[in-house]
């Protein structure tokens, strides 16, 4: 039984996860729907009434119904795994990494699953904050828009599809995140 | 009731991408860094079986839950929409640290400054509809 328990409190590895990703997608499939996260922000949009000034959200929201569930039961999901099924461990993130994060000023990368002195509300109303929540949060809600998916609708469900349009996604996807990886966060973690 | 198998199934996404560290803004550095497998595994095991799946549905015209046959509804090819959406969005996942659906499960982990993110994505979502006619797609 207490081997039961360290299994479950640890970290689970790639290979639990990844499956266990692609059955979630069948489950969503088998029901009748598809596995597609961020549709929930449109249809959040619509539900506050964005409908009656734009046709991108005058649609029955209502049939989405199923998909802010699935919202709600991944942040019910996030509680019980912090709670009741975490070692409390820091993430094992490669040295280079670290050394990396250090070197840009963020003290003990991976004791915290985000960094905290940027993900906090005390850093919401500093550049840092403004930049990290505000900026990329609104790119990622107008950007999986335009490109009509995000990691769970083009890189999972799309690319199980072999759907080109989804690999030109996903290609897409890359070419921010590197951009701003390699030649934006050395200018602003350090700030 | 009719929802109760999608709150358990949000729920298992929800343990599963926090047990694997999925919503870790560091994992993300991480992934686009190149300095670990951890990310690149997740999505190609995921990729790997979820084409397996995607084959037999098709390939055994499988029904769903409700007895009708499942169509799986292909994504009308441009270049414009995906690349440059996709690019955007890009800029939001590594800054963030999270896709949409890290974003809540990130609130359950009790980091809610998230929730200011999740508003300013619901913002983008709105832009986005508003000016949609004159981007290209």
């Amino acid at each position: 039984m207490n081997n039961i328990i360290e299994i479950v409190s640890s970290p689970w590895p790639w290979w639990i996860a990844g499956p266990a990703i692609a059955l979630l997608m069948f489950a969503l499939i088998y029901f009748g729907n598809s596995f597609g996260f961020s549709a929930n922000f449109r249809t959040i949009c619509s539900m506050f009434g964005a409908g009656k000034s734009c046709d991108f959200f005058d649609f029955d929201w209502k049939k989405q119904t199923w998909n802010l569930v699935f919202a709600i039961g991944a942040i019910l999901g996030g509680f019980i795994a912090s709670q009741y099924l975490s070692s409390g461990d820091a993430i094992a993130l490669s040295e280079k990494t670290i050394t990396e994060l250090q070197g840009y000023g963020l003290e003990n990368p991976g004791a915290d699953i985000v960094p905290m002195s940027i993900f906090s509300f005390e850093s919401l109303f500093t550049l840092k904050g403004l930049i990290f929540i505000v900026l990329g949060g609104f790119c990622v809600g107008f950007g999986t828009r335009y490109a009509g998916g995000c990691t769970s609708g083009h890189a999972i469900s799309g690319l199980s599809d072999l759907q080109p349009a989804s690999l030109i996604a996903v290609i897409g996807f890359f070419i921010g995140g590197l951009t701003i990886t390699y030649f934006i966060l050395p200018l602003i973690l350090p700030a | 009731m009719k929802y109760f198998k999608y709150l358990i199934l949000g729920t298992v996404f929800g343990i599963v991408l926090t047990k694997a560290e999925l919503i870790s803004w560091f994992r993300i550095y991480e992934m686009f860094r190149f300095q670990s497998f951890h990310m690149y595994g997740v999505i190609g095991s995921a990729v790997v079986l979820g084409v397996i799946i995607t084959q037999i549905i098709k390939r055994t015209k499988m029904k769903d839950a409700k007895g009708e046959p499942i169509v799986i509804a292909p994504k009308k090819l441009s270049i414009w929409r995906y690349l440059l959406g996709g690019i955007i969005f890009g800029f939001g996942w590594a800054l963030t640290g999270a896709c949409p659906g890290p974003m809540f499960i990130l609130a359950g982990n009790g980091v809610f400054v998230i929730f200011v993110a999740i508003a300013s994505g619901l913002l983008g979502t709105f832009v986005y509809g508003k000016i949609r006619h004159k981007l290209p797609h």
